[in-house]
């Protein structure tokens, strides 16, 4: 099946006022999104990640490259019909109400009055703002501006949603919410393509991701793969032996009596400390590998 | 054609809650009455006054009613980032600002209205009714027209507190351009000359919308004229909104 979304060899740059020097903001940036997958586009501040979704969804022009949504180029206003954007921080019309704004979206795609109605009504509640409908925006706090960013990025019952930072301005209970939303999308066969700095987030719901660091992807694959065999350290329990007299000890984590439970940092180390608690006569209790999470992963990429 | 109607709709809506707009009207109306204090303050001719200060409040208060919410109408969505999702939705760029342009229009058609019907309301009055004041004000109306146009096309690239400059400079420009000429015929060598000429010929005559002269003093109106009006504001609004369609095609939204 071909890729919803196809990013090829983008390059973005900018003039600082008056200055003729060209500063990077994207460099040859090439990645792609699968139907029906969870794709989390992950990086710090600054990374390039807003400029490469603004670039997506032709709010900006590329210098070079090329992206193609749905088979088809990303400049087409049909292809907009099967798509649902919610952008960084929304800000939206504040003499509207709930309704009126979900309504006014409505009358973009050309819904009839009655379809109108009854998905102001379906995403309100869905997004839990369903008592808030007669409320104009500007008396909206940010958590539910961006809930309402989300329920007009829904709107049209989108194939393909992209979201840009979702959780931001969201309380645990919100970011949950938000969460299952997503997934839910995921299981009606939708694909969704979303940025973000939370990482906790992204392990949970993604099935790949993209990590960017100063304009250029660093790795992108399956969470899986990613964190795959690599382990970050190890977590040897023993007792019977001072653990200050042994080898192969990164950390102690704790002792309790006679018990300790150290880290080693590779397995060359673990190894050892293993070979002498037991070649000095003491106990071992456990030796467990501890996977890198995706912050690890996240932090060495980002670094290299 | 139903987005563009979608826009315009909502356009109009946002104006109408915005507090800018009564107080221009309020201003107007109050204006207006303030002419018959005018008219008693002066030896005869109370319905010259009348009528004079009444048109030139349509227009003068228009003309800010078009610029000061004309200037905001684009630039503003971008720089409160509201215009992402909208052009993220099924619709060119040229529609959203062709809207934008409808729902102003539709504004300022409601505002000139309500101006006119108080206007006459006083004239009635005063029994000083007459219907070419009406052609009069159709044809302020067609000025603010292009005004707008040139409006939006300021706000199509530019902050609003320059949009607003070059709004309003354009207004004065366009209510001058008979010195162009008149300099035109004045001026030394033949390269000021052809720069008068092109600045007579490339800035807006704004004066083809003014018969207010004409119809407060009794005077002859060409019958041809509202017709040149007409297809000077064609020709002339539709280059600008072109122009304004162009820029906001080609602009980033950073």
């Amino acid at each position: 099946m071909a890729p919803v979304l196809e990013v090829s060899h983008l390059a973005r740059s900018y003039r600082a006022n008056l200055s003729l020097k060209k500063y990077w903001i994207l460099r040859d940036l090439s990645f792609s999104v699968e139907p029906g997958e969870i794709f989390g586009f992950i990086g710090p501040n600054g990374a390039g990640k807003t400029t490469t979704i603004k670039l997506i969804m032709d709010l900006v022009r590329p210098d070079s490259g090329s992206i193609r949504i749905l088979g088809e180029p990303h400049q087409s206003v049909a292809v907009k019909k099967r798509l649902g954007f919610l952008p960084e921080n929304p800000y939206f019309y504040d003499y509207l109400t709930a309704e009126e704004f979900l309504d006014f979206y409505g009358r973009l795609f050309g819904f009839s009055r009655e379809v109108r109605r009854s998905r102001t009504t379906t995403l309100l509640e869905r997004v839990g703002l369903a008592n808030r409908r007669d409320r104009q925006l500007r008396k909206f706090s940010k958590g539910m501006l961006q809930r309402l960013g989300l329920a007009q990025a829904l709107l049209n019952e989108p194939e393909f949603v992209i979201l840009d930072e979702p959780m931001s301005g969201l309380d645990p209970v919100g970011r949950r919410e938000v969460r299952d939303i997503i997934l839910s999308l995921k299981a009606a066969g939708r694909t969704v393509f979303f940025s973000t700095h939370i990482l906790s987030d992204t392990e949970l719901i993604c099935d790949r991701v993209g990590i960017l660091s100063k304009g250029e992807l660093k790795a992108v694959g399956r969470v899986s793969d990613l964190l795959g065999h690599q382990v970050a350290h190890w977590e040897v329990a023993f007792s019977g032996i001072d653990p200050i007299t042994l080898p192969g000890i990164s950390a102690v984590v704790s002792r309790e009596g006679s018990e300790t439970l150290a880290t080693s940092r590779d397995e060359e180390s673990m190894k050892a400390l293993v070979r002498a608690v037991l070649e000095r006569g003491g106990s071992l209790h456990s030796v467990i590998p501890q996977r890198a999470s995706l912050e690890d992963i996240f932090l060495r990429e980002i670094r290299r | 054609m139903s987005r563009i109607w979608a826009i315009a709709a909502n356009t109009f809506r946002e104006a109408i809650r915005d507090r800018i707009l009564y107080l221009l009207l309020v201003f107007a109306l109050l204006f207006m009455g303030f002419s018959q204090i005018l008219s008693m303050l002066t030896v005869g001719g109370e319905e010259k006054i009348i009528k004079d200060v009444g048109l030139a409040s349509i227009s003068l208060f228009g003309v800010l009613t078009s610029v000061f919410i004309g200037v905001a109408l684009v630039s503003k969505e971008i720089e409160r980032r509201t215009i992402y999702t909208i052009v993220s939705k099924p619709i060119h760029r040229h529609e959203f600002l062709l809207g934008k342009y409808c729902g102003l229009v539709l504004t300022l058609f409601v505002n000139t209205s309500v101006m006119t019907a108080w206007f006459y309301l006083i004239l009635l009055l005063k029994g000083f009714a007459d219907p070419r004041l009406l052609l009069a004000i159709a044809l302020i109306f067609m000025e603010l027209l292009l005004i707008t146009a040139f409006a939006i096309l300021f706000s199509s690239f530019s902050t609003p507190i320059l949009s607003t400059l070059f709004s309003l400079s354009l207004y004065l420009v366009g209510h001058l351009t008979w010195s162009i000429h008149l300099l035109e015929e004045r001026v030394k060598g033949s390269g000021a000359r052809e720069v008068c000429r092109f600045l007579y010929f490339a800035l807006p005559n704004l004066e083809i919308f003014n018969i207010k002269t004409e119809v407060v003093h009794q005077l002859p109106i060409p019958a041809t004229l509202p017709l040149w009006a007409l297809v000077y504001l064609a020709g002339y609004g539709g280059a600008v909104l072109s122009a304004a369609c162009f820029i906001l095609r080609r602009r980033d939204f950073t």
